[in-house]
């Protein structure tokens, strides 16, 4: 099967090279396999597959990694614009959208 | 709160008396699973939090962690079956542990308490917890060991390779650390896509089937009858299709933004419509502009289960299908109203 890949060129994703140590945590956090290990650092080799969930910056040790993460939900975005806040899926109230299945 | 494990069963170990619980699921837990899916209950479905043996655990054993919706905790038990481990269930408030590693939830300072709670460095010898590898979005590692002295070892994304990778020695293969979105994950998302618009969708036939009866000669019951059961089913209809074909032909629909790959399920429905009706005029071409719009909106929602969509990228597709929706959707009622006085 092939995998879906969402649009292009849209991520906040950075990565600096300088702070990485090469330890692999974010090759191992990551479910899209955006990163891998080339000569002793870590490489984003598969940008536009990050769904900016936060896993490898909220595991870098080093501070190598940024991301804007957040949910990548429409009706959170809906929610958060209605509530003046940043958006947020409404999986912890009664009226919860099909997310957090 | 569903009892999970059987009573008289405690494990006593070190002095602890830890409940037990069983590997094998029953037909109350796969109905259980079948009505969270179906919105039914769902918010209750959760066990409490703290410490779980699976089978004979000792101070060697592994610690798995979860969390406190059913579903998870269930997923879990059951791939330990025929192995002893400990599992520390967070409290997650009932959220599955990606969702709720996304709100922080289950994260680093919930783990680190209940760890202290649960006087986990007293229960077992070693210094080690295996944590879902989607609980690293609010899980720190290295925060972890720092304020707790265990070490966080990244499991598999899914509970049922869990063997697989105690046999490996703890180490997951490439395909076990990768999300994908097959076929059956999203249909089993598509009853919640149904109960979750359904109080919207029926605000919006009553709405359809009251204007029905206003016609050129003013209110009549005849025509709200004969006109306004067409109008729900068209609704019901362009409803239902979005709700299970959009997860289900989610990756053939042309385009990457989930809102073109709705507008193209409504325009199908658009164009069924006209079909069936055999006529192009005001009303058909108001219903098909409401198809396409309805069927966008509600594809662009699925964004939220979808496992690979990116919070930038909602953003970007919104800013210009959010716009368009909404001059549809007005556009396509302004036509079906213009109908009713022609």
């Amino acid at each position: 099967m092939t995998v879906m890949k969402y649009l292009a060129d849209v991520v906040t994703l950075e990565l600096d090279t300088e702070k990485c140590t090469g330890c692999g945590m974010c090759v191992v956090v990551c479910p899209h396999k955006v990163f891998e290990i080339e000569n002793r650092k870590a490489k984003i080799v598969d940008r536009d597959s990050c769904m900016e969930c936060g896993a490898c910056a909220m595991n870098c040790e080093f501070g190598a990694i940024s991301v804007e993460s957040g949910v990548g939900c429409a009706a959170g975005v809906i929610i958060g614009a209605i509530r003046g806040t940043e958006p947020t899926c409404g999986c912890d109230s009664s009226s919860g959208s099909g997310c957090c299945g | 709160m569903s009892d999970l494990t059987t009573p008289n069963s405690a494990l006593v170990h070190n002095g602890f008396e830890i409940p037990r619980t069983a590997s094998e699921l029953t037909f109350a837990d796969t109905l259980g699973s079948w009505k969270a899916r179906w919105g039914i209950g769902r918010m209750n479905y959760v066990v409490a939090p703290g410490l779980y043996a699976s089978g004979e655990p000792t101070s060697h054993s592994p610690v798995f962690v979860s969390a406190n919706y059913k579903m998870s905790f269930d997923r879990l038990r059951s791939s330990l079956k025929g192995r002893n481990g400990w599992i520390l269930v967070l409290d997650t408030k009932g959220i599955n542990v990606w969702c709720a590693a996304g709100k922080g939830t289950f994260g680093t300072s919930e783990l680190v308490n209940r760890i202290r709670i649960t006087k986990l460095h007293e229960v077992v010898d070693h210094r080690m917890l295996i944590v879902p590898q989607l609980g690293a979005v609010g899980v720190s590692a290295h925060i972890v060991k720092k304020l707790s002295g265990f070490r966080v070892k990244f499991g598999p994304v899914r509970a049922k390779d869990i063997p697989a990778f105690l046999d490996a020695g703890l180490s997951a293969m490439p395909e076990m650390r990768e999300v994908r979105f097959p076929l059956m994950d999203r249909l089993v998302l598509a009853p919640m896509e149904i109960v979750g618009g359904a109080k919207y969708i029926l605000i919006a036939i009553i709405v359809f089937f009251l204007l029905s009866g206003i016609g050129k000669f003013g209110f009549s019951t005849d025509e709200m009858m004969h006109s306004g059961i067409s109008s729900a089913v068209n609704l019901l209809v362009i409803y239902l299709t979005a709700a299970i074909l959009g997860p289900v032909l989610l990756p053939w629909l042309p385009g990457r933004a989930f809102s073109l790959k709705g507008f193209w399920i409504g325009l199908a429905v658009g164009i069924l419509i006209i079909f069936s009706s055999r006529i192009v005029n005001v009303n058909t071409a108001g219903w098909a502009l409401i198809a396409m719009s309805s069927a966008s909106f509600m594809v662009m929602n699925f964004t939220g289960s979808s496992t690979f969509t990116s919070l930038s990228g909602v953003r970007r597709e919104m800013k210009v299908a959010v716009p368009l929706q909404i001059i549809g959707e007005v556009l396509g009622f302004g036509l079906w109203i213009a109908g009713r006085f022609m």
